[in-house]
């Protein structure tokens, strides 16, 4: 148990090993490097992540659906990021562009697939499909193994409560305008009436106030501005290359 | 070696009555973060067994069981760490004993709002940073404090050279603060709502960041402390190469900061981050398997006492699980290899060899060290450690060959084409069905881990409060 001999760096970093304060700052300035390299770029419009015109932000029923979404953890066991591979464009449609992204606060990408991917489920299937899904998830997809949410058919959103978050949202950064804050309680009044009349013509009564009916009008909403935006050419590499693209 | 730890010293000087604290606290948490670990497993391999109820789906326990595993039983085993062995290494009590306690029952108080937000659905959303924003400050005041009575020991110290432990345990101090503050910035709508400042790609690059070093600098850098205070002790050997602890030190945690878009290869973010993010994970390898290297070989000539010495037996294998994992995860990260294993069960699989070898075996042989030590009791059960042992090792090696293998199905499967170029398999729930028999066996491999963890629990419990008047030095002695 000897002092060991210490020659060139040993020595040095012996030294600093007695100045705790200046080993502090030297270990907070490295683990600051690599972090501040990677963020801060993303802020500017040269090197951060693409922008896709023609994608605006979610309704305020959408917006709603989006939170119970999120509540309910479904980003645990659905992926909303199509990779550039020609098996996930065949299975789930095109390839997921950043601008696609631009308004999700936070980001719901998840990072394990139990179940299909969900950025391209808009106008995959009826509102009906949806209702019943929820319900009972055997009933439209025999053999699933996810859990029923029967208590989304039964509990109602709070329009209030949906006002309150456009305002933090505008806070954080989406252009919500004051007037479309104001008009919300009507704005999702009418969103959610179109939803229960698709949902009377498929023969289920459902009052517009439910959960339910936000999370049909979120799920209904996903992928669809990317996917028009993508058919026009409006991102920077032009029209997908579709499924010959990027393939590992 | 003059600066590794040093007993005999007026061990009366320190407060152990936190560092007992803390060890209650590991020893209830894990017991509470595998009991849920092992009922979403089941909710997985069943799915009748998420109960109909909100509370008990999948969606809203997954968080439960990863902040209990991480925050509550991982976070509480740096800490009685860290209290137990910067007193003896800087032969000084802690600056302040309010400021433990603040911290001990502050950081309790964080768990148990997360055990009721979670199941009620109160959560932001991001991966291991779920809590919602008051908590997100209590978090913020409960580090503050931990800090200040932190570097206020270290300011305080008898002895003027820092341990290697102690870099760890600075890196961990200080990261973790950045971390969290930069990825829980965001605007409240109400009191159990909010949105983050960041949007789209540029949130998933500050979560993954984040995320990436919460498996960095929480369940890596402060265990590596750990590993350096108490492997030496334990086995009676001064640390291997002084040398190689500066160099692995300084590199593992410059590099470790810049892995995190490697969590979102062929993703949306922009190819450079993504380059950026493979190529320091797989720089990341050599630092990892340096500190590894470092522990293995600090055993020569203590090996005969690994057959013998449960404790021994832990910290080994949990130090060839870091090894492992360490060198998977880089693998991982190399975009072909990505590309196959992204999104599949092999990433679960991957998490737990590092969460159940690493974290848990290295934090379950200090338990056995340090509990008799600190309540000056034997083991009521010396051999139920060695039961232990073997029970967690069978069952992390079935957890990790039924994820590996329901994670290749999977990702094979998701990408096979049948001979007219069509998908093979365009039934998704087809794939799905496939994995049934691996998630019965991963339940399998967990039940035996949590029973080994029931079986210490116990033994503990049984030291503790068990039958007093034995003799304690010698007993101690013989219980390792």
């Amino acid at each position: 148990m000897s002092e060991p001999t210490e020659r060139g760096y040993t020595a040095t970093h012996r030294t600093l090993e007695g100045k705790s304060a200046v080993f502090a700052v030297f270990v907070t300035v490295v683990i600051l490097i690599g972090g501040m390299v990677e963020i801060i770029p993303m802020f500017s419009a040269a090197t951060g992540p693409e922008v896709l015109p023609g994608v605006t932000p979610y309704t305020p029923l959408e917006v709603a659906g989006r939170d119970i979404y999120i509540r309910e953890g479904c980003y645990l066991c659905h992926s909303q990021m199509i990779r550039p591979m020609r098996a996930e464009v065949l299975r789930y449609g095109e390839w997921t562009r950043a601008g696609e992204y631009a308004y999700d606060h936070p980001f719901l990408l998840g990072s394990r697939r139990m179940g299909p991917d969900l950025q391209r489920v808009g106008g995959k299937y009826p509102d009906a499909w949806h209702y019943e899904h929820m319900r009972d998830p055997r009933s439209t997809s025999p053999g699933s193994v996810m859990p029923a949410y029967s208590w989304l058919h039964r509990q109602s959103y709070d329009p209030a409560e949906i006002q309150a978050s456009l305002r933090a949202l505008k806070t954080a950064g989406v252009p919500y305008t004051d007037a479309q804050i104001a008009d919300a309680p009507q704005a999702i009044a009418r969103q959610a009436q179109d939803i229960v009349g698709r949902l009377a013509q498929a023969g289920i009564s459902s009052q517009p106030d439910k959960e339910i009916v936000a999370v049909i009008a979120y799920l209904q909403r996903l992928g669809k501005d990317g996917r028009a935006a993508i058919a026009a050419g409006l991102t920077a590499g032009g029209a997908s290359p579709g499924v010959g693209g990027t393939s590992p | 070696m003059q600066h590794t730890a040093v007993s005999g010293v007026n061990e009366t000087q320190y407060d152990d009555a936190i560092t007992k604290l803390f060890v209650t606290a590991s020893v209830v948490w894990v017991v509470v973060g595998l009991l849920v670990g092992v009922w979403i497993a089941l909710e997985i391999a069943w799915w009748p067994a998420n109960l109909g109820l909100p509370w008990t789906t999948f969606g809203r326990l997954r968080p439960l069981h990863t902040n209990a595993v991480i925050f509550a039983f991982a976070g509480n085993v740096c800490f009685f760490g860290i209290y137990y062995s910067l007193q003896r290494l800087l032969k000084t009590r802690m600056y302040s004993d309010l400021l433990s306690r603040l911290h001990f029952w502050g950081w309790q108080l964080i768990i148990v709002a997360a055990a009721v937000t979670l199941p009620l659905g109160l959560t932001e959303s991001k991966e291991y940073a779920e809590l919602i924003w008051p908590i997100d400050v209590l978090i913020t005041v409960v580090w503050v404090i931990f800090a200040v009575n932190f570097f206020g020991t270290i300011a305080i110290r008898k002895v003027k050279h820092l341990y290697v432990a102690i870099w760890f345990y600075m890196s961990f101090v200080i990261t973790i603060a950045v971390l969290h503050i930069v990825n829980s910035l965001a605007i409240p709508a109400s009191l159990t709502r909010s949105y983050p400042i960041y949007g789209g790609m540029t949130d998933g690059l500050v979560q993954w960041w984040y995320g990436h070093n919460a498996v960095g600098f929480l369940l890596t850098t402060p265990f590596l402390g750990l590993m350096y205070y108490f492997l030496p002790r334990i086995a009676e050997r001064p640390v291997y190469s002084y040398r190689l602890s500066i160099v692995h030190f300084w590199a593992l945690v410059f590099l470790y900061i810049w892995a995190g878009p490697h969590h979102l290869l062929y993703s949306a973010l922009p190819e450079w981050a993504q380059t950026l993010g493979m190529v320091f994970s797989i720089m990341l390898l050599a630092p990892s398997w340096g500190g590894m290297l470092n522990g293995l070989l600090t055993l020569r000539g203590a090996w005969d006492r690994v057959r013998t010495d449960p404790v021994l037996k832990f910290l080994v294998v949990a130090v060839s699980f870091y090894g492992m994992s360490t060198f998977e995860g880089p693998m991982m990260s190399i975009r072909a290899v990505n590309s196959l294993s992204h999104f599949t069960n092999w990433t679960i699989g991957h998490v737990h060899s590092g969460a159940l070898g690493w974290v848990g075996m290295i934090s379950f042989g200090i338990l056995y060290w340090v509990v008799p030590r600190l309540w000056r009791r034997p083991l009521a059960y010396p051999q139920w450690a060695t039961t232990h042992f073997w029970l967690a090792t069978i069952g992390i090696v079935l957890y990790t060959v039924s994820m590996w293998a329901a994670g290749l199905t999977e990702g094979l499967e998701w990408r096979a084409f049948d001979d007219a170029g069509q998908l093979k398999y365009p039934n998704f729930v087809d794939i799905v069905h496939q994995l049934a028999p691996f998630y019965w066996l991963r339940l399998l491999g967990g039940l035996l881990y949590f029973t080994g963890v029931l079986m210490m629990a116990w033994n503990f419990l049984r030291t503790v409060h068990g039958p007093a008047g034995t003799p304690a030095p010698a007993a101690v002695a013989a219980a390792r």
